[in-house]
């Protein structure tokens, strides 16, 4: 089955679990920017965590359905209707063959994930179908574009068979019903961040004790801006600029996603899923793992305040994330069975 | 071997300083240690970055024992302990076996000839760092295309090799003014540096000259043409034989 691409929206990708393993080549891991957008919305499809799908952001795309098919829409808040119905999010929802789904702009958060039961069935490059964009790697080495269609699975039908016999019930053709979702939905309360003023949790990086003392006092506890050119490489924080005690000249390093970098111009710069593979500017802190995902959903203008933590506190969150994820994936299983 | 200094890049990855130089000798251990790393497939380790003298791991912190200083300390162990493996565990082993191989397992033996068209539209810079390093255009030439290189590392962009190696007489500044787009192949010089830029990049180094190789093909079983610590050599070649090889 093809979903056919009838308006790609500002910027929408094919994103996976990533293409880990080619670092050392030069070649970033990609795949999607708020992973736990990505791994609930293929949970919900009874996908694969890490199966390809497509990130939306900030305003999506106009897409049709040439099979029946199976969705979920996490991540951001996103307007999306299948004509004059709106389609909610967070859930399972069966879209009939020959449906348009029309998304709009983003109430909420810059960037929404859509998975597909069964998955876009593009060919993997290094072990991943992510598009990176920056480097122009992936079997859809670009974002989508009007009357692109991307392959996908045949919807299985041996989940939520409930929704297939709303769609498939007798009647007149034309008042059948163009979508059906499932009454129970996953709670985002629990993995989007509603409240956009919340601090972003970071460690302090090696060079963070090289930046002077206003400095160091501004990077945890004063206003920074996501800056308009923010984008899959990488997050610009606008506002009071940092400044070293000393020059510093380094070496280049590998780094690694939420490396917060200090260009010589004092705008940080917080490394995202498209991020190099090395760099040499100082490392004045890194953001931890479980708040990528919420400084990715942050829009250009927003405001992003850090709160420093440590290593242990963020490795203890990044595991009772972890056995939260699985936990949820075994309800979500068994309520697709009975769907 | 005494015990590297470790960095914490956030909690999904480490950082091994094995000196603050570029220099060869510390470069060659950089990569013996990769080598030896990747041979060891400690469980959790996602990423190996060789770089200058610092070797980046990335692991999976959900492969720890628990969220607490010892579990960090015994994953820092366990790396290191690979690191430090001795020289029979070198090529040969089990571990090498064709089938066990990943992309990232390099083959670093061979030495790479590069061919270059040297000048004219192709290294529009050559004129102006020939003149830097007080040298005709063809003798500059033959003295990039004399040494020995060794790729030091690969960033910037997929494929790009950072080249150690290249005659103090031809290290020049950074151009003023960086371009917006370096032509894929692009040969150059930013310091005491040269590399290759692999696809068309923005890029502040003097262009010397170019390749008509592809240095990185992501659908090649081995995208990237040159590997983390291999031998390099230019070739100058003439315009005809660019075009005949671009073919």
């Amino acid at each position: 089955m093809n979903i056919r691409v009838l308006a790609p929206g500002l910027l929408t990708t094919v994103q996976d679990g990533g293409r880990p393993g080619h670092a050392a080549s030069g070649v970033g891991r990609a795949g999607a920017m708020d992973p736990v957008a990505l791994r609930i919305a293929n949970l919900l499809v009874g996908n694969a965590e890490d199966a390809a799908a497509l990130e939306i952001t900030l305003r999506g795309p106009r897409l049709r359905f040439d099979d029946d098919a199976l969705v979920a829409i996490t991540g951001a808040e996103i307007d999306a209707v299948c004509g004059e119905q709106p389609l909610p999010a967070w859930r399972p929802v069966l879209v009939r063959a020959g449906s348009d789904i029309a998304f709009g702009g983003m109430p909420r958060g810059a960037r929404a994930c859509l998975a597909i039961a069964g998955g876009i069935t593009l060919p993997l490059v290094l072990g991943s179908r992510s598009t990176d964009v920056n480097a122009g790697i992936g079997p859809f080495p670009r974002p989508l574009a009007a009357n692109d269609a991307l392959p996908c699975a045949p919807a299985p039908r041996n989940l939520c068979g409930g929704l297939w016999r709303v769609l498939d019930a007798p009647g007149r053709k034309t008042r059948r019903p163009k979508i059906a979702a499932t009454s129970w939905s996953v709670d985002p309360e629990n993995w989007f961040d509603y409240a956009s003023e919340r601090p972003i949790r970071a460690i302090a990086g090696t060079h963070f004790e090289m930046l002077d003392v206003d400095s160091r006092r501004r990077l945890f506890g004063a206003d920074f801006r996501i800056g308009i050119d923010s984008n899959r490489v990488g997050c610009r924080l606008e506002g009071p600029a940092l400044a070293l005690r000393t020059k510093l000249e380094l070496i280049s390093t590998g780094v690694a996603n939420g490396t917060v970098q200090l260009p010589p111009a004092g705008t940080p710069i917080v490394l995202a899923a498209e991020g190099p593979t090395t760099g040499g500017y100082p490392r004045v802190a890194h953001v931890i793992a479980v708040d990528h995902g919420h400084l990715a959903q942050r829009r250009p203008g927003d405001v992003v305040r850090f709160a420093q933590t440590d290593l242990e506190d963020a490795q203890m969150r990044y595991i009772e994330r972890e056995r939260a994820l699985a936990r949820l994936a075994m309800y979500v299983r068994e309520r697709l069975r009975h769907s | 071997m005494k015990a590297l200094a470790v960095d914490w890049l956030g909690d999904r990855a480490l950082l091994l300083r094995f000196a603050d130089t570029i220099d060869p000798a510390t470069n060659e251990r950089v990569h013996l240690a990769a080598r030896r790393l990747r041979r060891a497939r400690v469980a959790g380790i996602e990423e190996i970055i060789p770089a200058y003298a610092s070797l980046c791991v990335h692991y999976d912190p959900a492969s720890l024992r628990g969220p607490g200083e010892a579990a960090r300390a015994e994953l820092a162990a366990r790396v290191s302990e690979a690191i430090a493996h001795d020289e029979a565990g070198e090529p040969g082993q089990a571990a090498d076996n064709a089938a066990e191989r990943t992309v990232d397992d390099f083959d670093t033996a061979a030495e790479i000839e590069i061919l270059v068209c040297y000048g004219g539209e192709f290294g529009p810079d050559l004129a102006a760092v020939a003149a830097h390093a007080g040298l005709d255009e063809s003798a500059f030439i033959a003295a990039h295309a004399a040494a020995g290189y060794r790729v030091a590392m690969l960033g910037f962009a997929p494929g790009f090799p950072y080249l150690l190696g290249l005659d103090p007489r031809l290290h020049a500044p950074r151009r003023a003014q960086p371009r917006t787009r370096v032509p894929a192949g692009s040969v150059a010089i930013g310091g005491a540096q040269t590399g290759i830029y692999p696809r068309e990049l923005p890029g502040g180094w003097q262009i010397i000259g170019r390749t008509p190789l592809a240095l990185f093909d992501a659908t090649r079983s081995t995208p990237a043409l040159i590997a983390p610590g291999q031998s390099v050599r230019f070739r100058a070649i003439d315009a005809n034989a660019f075009a005949a090889l671009s073919r």
